[in-house]
């Protein structure tokens, strides 16, 4: 099987998922090679061809182009599989692509079993093994899934890939960045994070006491900021921070991918949940199958009389 | 203006899910239905924007057994004027390509200048739908996104990326956007307009006449993940698991040195 990967660059740098791509690739066995579009003076680790388009012609965010350049691409090279990274930018550039090969499209890979691709469903409660009915498939791998033992070497023997008109349907402005300021939880030793399973804003004052009987900070998953209960600069996940900590107690926090990829290389996981089945199960050194608004605040006092 | 938007009805993903007996989804027995959250915060930014333009007609679409009437009269009860229910007992089976054709075919002659989608599903997680529509239709498409504004026929809005960073990007109409969580504070219906959103339209269209296009995606198998063993798992009295878990926190980590 002939593998094309797309790798990513943002703001001038080349994005870690590609590695994942190349070591993807790499366990699949077969020939693959790689499309980029960004610069010249930064490239990627890899050994093959790699299809560069320049970002300074092209945009670093500008999907129909983008699309455009990968599709002639294929059309020389003849892939039976086209792999992104399951980010803000692969999983908008799939479909666009998907649609104009007309091929179908798995999303968020983060296995192969069998010679199949495994996808999760349900917060990651079930898996499918599904298989492509075209003779070439777009693949977006879910982060974390296939991050290699040791990081890729090599030169990648450059192709240059003529960017003829700018045009497109969507302006890109720039980005900007997150707001400084907050707490740095990707320092902190000990961390205690209140999920959706907190209830009401007026629990988050029992995980704020774990957190202070443990000499820690706190944190929160996404659901809690979203609801604005705590400053986002506290919150764990993708979008939000990485953190490692040595200990991490994760509070009715169901555990949802985007959550564990911000704190799975935790080096203890505590979790406390009703539901037994919650993914963050999976990661957790201990689960404690618990109401949190009962164990919680008796954890609390028994450490604070210690 | 015309504005189109698209909600799926999921599962309560704090249900304990088993597989179906075909093997092919799960079995949806016994569970708790509601609106997929992502698109609670599309039908919010479609309502917004009816209510910024003034003179704005919006429709919300879902497609589903008879069972999804239900979460679209709640959109329907949140704002929008329509609800066109495209009926199929058995459209998980079909794949995001198969549903994008629906909404397509539904969608393709009645000129909406705005369709708002979730940015996934809960349930099943590929993201393509609101894309695929919106390449179907050849319309633009912003995915993604913490914030939305629009002004003379021009969307300008902020995708969420990695890390807290944002892509500031914009498009003109008729476009199409799907939502992330936190681009708004979807609102709860009140009580008069539930009253009101039982007397709105809610037609349902079987979805064989709409001539849905066939799945590129085949389902080998469904299961629950293979458990890697992994941790411990403790059970019981809140005041004995405390004592269990501090023994834990002093021979484990370093927490409590």
């Amino acid at each position: 099987m002939k593998i094309l990967l797309v790798a990513e660059y943002r703001d001038g740098k080349l994005l870690g998922t590609n590695s994942e791509l190349i070591n993807f690739a790499t366990q699949g066995g077969g020939e693959n090679c790689m499309f980029l579009v960004g610069s010249n003076s930064t490239l990627p680790n890899y050994t093959g061809k790699l299809y560069l388009a320049d970002a300074g012609q092209a945009g670093e965010f500008n999907p129909s182009l983008h699309k455009q350049l990968l599709l002639n691409v294929i059309e020389k090279e003849q892939p039976q599989m086209v792999v992104l990274a399951h980010s803000s930018y692969g999983w908008d550039l799939a479909p666009r692509l998907a649609l104009a090969l007309k091929a179908a499209q798995i999303s968020e890979v983060v296995e192969v079993k069998d010679g199949n691709l495994v996808v999760p469903s349900c917060n990651a409660k079930l898996r499918r093994q599904v298989k492509s009915t075209t003779d070439i498939a777009v693949v977006t791998l879910q982060g974390g899934a296939f991050t290699p033992a040791e990081e890729p070497s090599g030169a990648p023997e450059v192709i240059k890939v003529e960017v003829a008109a700018a045009g497109g349907d969507i302006q890109f402005a720039g980005y900007e960045e997150a707001e400084a300021g907050g707490v740095d939880l990707s320092k902190a030793e000990i961390i205690v994070s209140a999920g959706r399973g907190i209830g009401k804003p007026e629990n988050l004052e029992v995980i704020e006491n774990l957190a202070k009987a443990l000499k820690g900070e706190y944190g929160a998953s996404r659901p809690v900021v979203d609801a604005e209960w705590v400053d986002p600069s506290r919150q764990v996940g993708t979008t939000g921070q990485t953190v490692t900590p040595k200990l991490y107690v994760a509070c009715g926090i169901s555990g949802a991918i985007q959550h564990l990829a911000g704190m799975k290389k935790s080096e203890f996981v505590l979790a406390i949940n009703t539901d037994k089945d919650a993914p963050i199960g999976e990661i957790a050194d201990v689960l404690a199958v618990a109401d949190l608004k009962q164990l919680v605040p008796i954890l609390t006092e028994k450490l604070n009389a210690m | 203006m015309k504005i189109l938007v698209c909600i799926k009805q999921v599962p309560d993903m704090e249900s304990k899910f088993k597989v179906n007996a075909a093997g092919n989804w799960y079995d949806d027995t016994d569970l708790a239905w509601r609106m997929n959250e992502y698109d609670e915060y599309a039908v919010e930014q479609a309502v917004q924007l009816k209510q910024q333009v003034g003179e704005a007609d919006l429709t919300v679409l879902c497609i589903g057994s008879d069972r999804v009437r239900e979460t679209m009269k709640k959109a329907l009860a949140m704002g929008c004027d329509r609800g066109a229910h495209i009926a199929d007992d058995e459209s998980y089976l079909k794949d995001s390509y198969a549903i994008a054709s629906l909404i397509v075919s539904y969608a393709k002659d009645r000129g909406f200048d705005l369709i708002f989608t979730g940015m996934q599903s809960q349930d099943r997680g590929s993201g393509q739908v609101g894309v695929l529509v919106a390449e179907m239709l050849g319309i633009p498409s912003l995915t993604t996104l913490v914030e939305f504004n629009y002004a003379d026929g021009t969307v300008t809005a902020k995708r969420e990326l990695e890390g807290g960073i944002k892509a500031k990007v914009s498009c003109a109409t008729p476009a199409l956007v799907t939502c992330q969580l936190g681009l708004n504070t979807p609102r709860y219906p009140t009580l008069p307009n539930i009253m009101k959103a039982k007397k709105k339209e809610l037609i349902s269209t079987p979805a064989a006449e709409l001539n849905p296009e066939a799945s590129l995606l085949e389902v080998l198998q469904v299961a629950p993940p293979e458990k890697k063993g992994g941790g411990l798992v403790l059970e019981g009295d809140p005041a004995d698991l405390a004592d269990q878990l501090i023994k834990i926190l002093k021979e484990k980590t370093t927490a409590l040195a």
